[in-house]
């Protein structure tokens, strides 16, 4: 009787313990579990013409939460994406980042993927003073100029993304030049850099038009360029048309003299599109934001896409994943590195902070400049070469796309393009 | 705009134009002569595109593809419309906007059912004739536009031939003008229209095959063609097969010549523009009764 008394009286003890631990969250180590998450809002688009990148960038976005979360969390807490398809609809975001900080009340926000999209959630986070990371959004504070917006992308201006194409045209001796734009925010802002720096660079435009986002067929617009016989062609495109424009020029032909061929064409950076074009994009120079050359071995790179590629497999997302998921990796990593140093989530503190460190990330160091885009931007042009058919292994080595510029990433000089295809 | 270059954007516009008509004719079945306000028609087309991408993966070529292909389509197009009839049609006089909304979410369904089986990346096939042209003296001709050519036509004459030559053609024909004289011959009108619908559908499958050959696809792409066949089966008078042929080539001339000449952005406005100076003449449309 004693015995089983005594036994009463010490589990009653043990669960008391065990309540008061609970209430007051000491139980469980450095309280991770213990404590509510920190939730992430954003809008990513799975659905629509951005999905082809918004679903990659979300698998990164997943991999970065549970390598932070397998470390402990954040402050000891864990780390939750709360996440919306966008569809890439601009018309969408407003109402979703407001549901995102009325309704679901997160603790910070990331931009959703690409410029479309965002440009209508920047005058609601500077109406609420809010902290905003973006995600591959071009100029999308120039003007409005919130203080507490970060961009990650790895140039800051049209002009930063265009200058490099330009410099490439004048190092072959381009005189003219033909410029095709998709009627939409990204390829206008970069076919206005563009054409912002024709003067500098001694070019003649001898076709410049923008072309409806609904456009089916291009043979009618590629012959139309042929018949201007330019040294240059500006392509900036959006996947679907960059394939069928990509196939035009294959069929009916661009002309001998065109020395330059490509520019802002998205699209080319995806693995199924690659593969699917194969040797039509020999000579193609085309912007990237990463290709496995020498020059852009950042510390952390590799390990990532060894990473990300069996996961991309499993949700049907890029299988390469050179151009948007290692940014939005990095996306996590700014966040991460502003919120441990400052051991805050105050919007303030936390853009305080962006403000004036560096940020290390797998896409390299990061500077913030006085928009919240990148200080030293780097836009990079590779240049398609040797490109068989079928073959998507080839992408993973080097030589396939050698960085033509800018100088301080270039791993190969520029060849024409009707030279690189014979 | 030089001869030459005017020369070389009407052939391109007639190519333009043949597949505007392939991926139109079977709008013009159920929405021109059965009245169905059939929306999910480019998702279907689309959804063709994936078959035909799903059976290449077996070195199966895209078009036979899509022939293979179209008495599943036929049969799902059965079943989709008895559906709607006892749903929607049935139920009222308010069927069509009823419709319309039904019809939307079957886009959605295929849309977003295609994305979970193949995901959002873009898909495309190979085949001898894609990416590759033949030369007709300067103007070289991409040869994926002369197979549209091809099944436009084999679509057309097809579909003329079955509506003209046919019983059941002419009862579909007759569905259209008068369904309640077309009961009183003892013709059931839900049924003809049934077998109408399944044809439509049927024609998917074919100029999906179609589509995948002259575009690559993804799952949302079915959107953008949701303004161009309608604007072709509207233009081609409701119901009419050479209309539809000749619509599309009309709109595709059009376009190409203001995409050589005056500009991209100008292509849609002309488009449509046409569309409604047509109208303004000829309600009934080009070769509407």
């Amino acid at each position: 009787m004693h015995t089983v008394s005594r036994r009463k009286r010490i589990s009653g003890i043990g669960a008391l313990g065990v309540a008061a631990a609970l209430a007051f969250g000491g139980f469980f180590p450095e309280g991770a579990h213990a404590q509510p998450p920190i939730r992430i809002g954003l809008s990513i688009a799975q659905t629509g013409p951005l999905s082809s990148g918004g679903k990659s960038g979300l698998v990164a976005l997943e991999i970065w939460r549970d390598d932070v979360n397998a470390r402990g969390g954040l402050l000891g807490r864990q780390v939750e994406l709360v996440v919306y398809d966008d569809q890439g609809n601009p018309s969408m975001t407003p109402g979703i980042y407001t549901k995102l900080v009325d309704v679901d009340k997160v603790d910070l926000l990331v931009a959703p993927y690409g410029t479309n999209p965002s440009a209508p959630i920047i005058p609601l986070v500077k109406q609420r003073d809010l902290l905003l990371i973006g995600n591959f959004a071009l100029d999308v504070n120039s003007q409005i100029r919130h203080d507490k917006y970060f961009n990650n992308q790895p140039w800051a201006s049209a002009k930063d993304g265009a200058a490099p194409y330009l410099a490439l045209c004048r190092k072959l001796g381009a005189k003219t030049i033909a410029i095709l734009a998709a009627d939409a925010e990204f390829a206008q802002n970069i076919a206005g850099g563009i054409r912002a720096g024709l003067k500098d660079y001694d070019l003649t435009p001898v076709y410049d038009q923008n072309y409806p986002p609904n456009t089916v067929e291009f043979s009618s617009m590629i012959r139309a360029i042929r018949a201007k016989k330019p040294d240059a062609v500006f392509v900036a495109s959006y996947p679907s048309d960059s394939t069928a424009i990509i196939r035009s020029v294959n069929e009916i032909g661009i002309g001998d003299n065109v020395m330059l061929f490509g520019g802002g064409m998205v699209g080319l950076q995806y693995a199924s599109i690659m593969e699917s074009l194969g040797s039509m994009l020999n000579g193609v120079v085309n912007y990237h934001t990463w290709a496995p050359e020498k020059t852009m071995d950042f510390p952390g790179i590799r390990d990532f896409l060894s990473r990300y590629q069996p996961r991309a497999k499993q949700a049907n997302a890029d299988s390469l994943g050179f151009y948007l998921p290692p940014y939005n990796y990095a996306v996590g990593q700014i966040l991460a590195q502003a919120v441990t140093a400052t051991g805050s989530l105050d919007h303030k503190v936390l853009a305080k902070y962006l403000r004036e460190h560096e940020i290390k990330t797998i896409v390299g160091s990061i500077r913030y400049g006085p928009t919240g885009e990148w200080a030293n931007p780097r836009m990079i042009y590779v240049q398609f070469r040797g490109i068989a058919d079928k073959n998507l292994d080839q992408f993973r080595g080097a030589g396939k796309q050698v960085i033509v510029a800018p100088d301080a990433f270039k791993t190969g000089e520029v060849i024409p393009f009707s030279q690189s295809r014979n | 705009m030089s001869f030459e270059l005017l020369g070389e954007a009407i052939i391109a516009g007639v190519l333009l134009g043949c597949f505007y008509a392939a991926v139109s004719v079977g709008l013009s079945v159920a929405f021109g002569l059965l009245d169905v306000p059939q929306i999910a028609h480019p998702a279907f087309l689309v959804l063709g595109a994936y078959g035909a991408y799903y059976l290449g993966g077996f070195g199966v070529d895209p078009l036979l593809a899509g022939i293979l292909l179209t008495p599943v389509f036929f049969v799902a197009g059965l079943a989709v419309y008895r559906f709607y009839h006892a749903t929607f049609e049935g139920r009222g006089s308010d069927a069509g906007l009823r419709g319309l909304a039904f019809f939307f979410g079957v886009a959605f369904i295929v849309e977003v059912a295609l994305i979970l089986i193949f995901g959002v990346d873009q898909r495309s096939v190979e085949a001898a004739y894609i990416g590759k042209s033949i030369s007709l003296g300067d103007v070289r001709l991409p040869m994926r536009m002369l197979v549209a050519v091809g099944v436009a036509l084999v679509l057309t004459a097809g579909l003329m031939f079955y509506l003209s030559g046919t019983f059941t053609g002419r009862a579909i024909k007759a569905v259209a003008q008068d369904q309640t004289a077309l009961a009183l011959m003892g013709a059931d009108p839900v049924r003809i229209k049934q077998w109408a619908f399944g044809i439509a559908t049927g024609t998917c499958a074919l100029a999906g095959a179609l589509l995948i050959i002259v575009t690559p696809v993804e799952p949302g792409l079915g959107r953008l063609y949701i303004g161009r066949t309608f604007c072709v089966a509207v233009l081609a008078g409701l119901g009419s097969m050479p209309g539809t042929l000749a619509a599309g080539v009309i709109l595709g001339i059009a376009e190409s010549i203001v995409l050589t000449s005056l500009g991209a952005s100008w292509a849609p406005a002309v488009a449509f523009g046409l569309l409604l100076l047509v109208l303004a003449i000829r309600p009934a449309g080009l070769f509407g009764r």
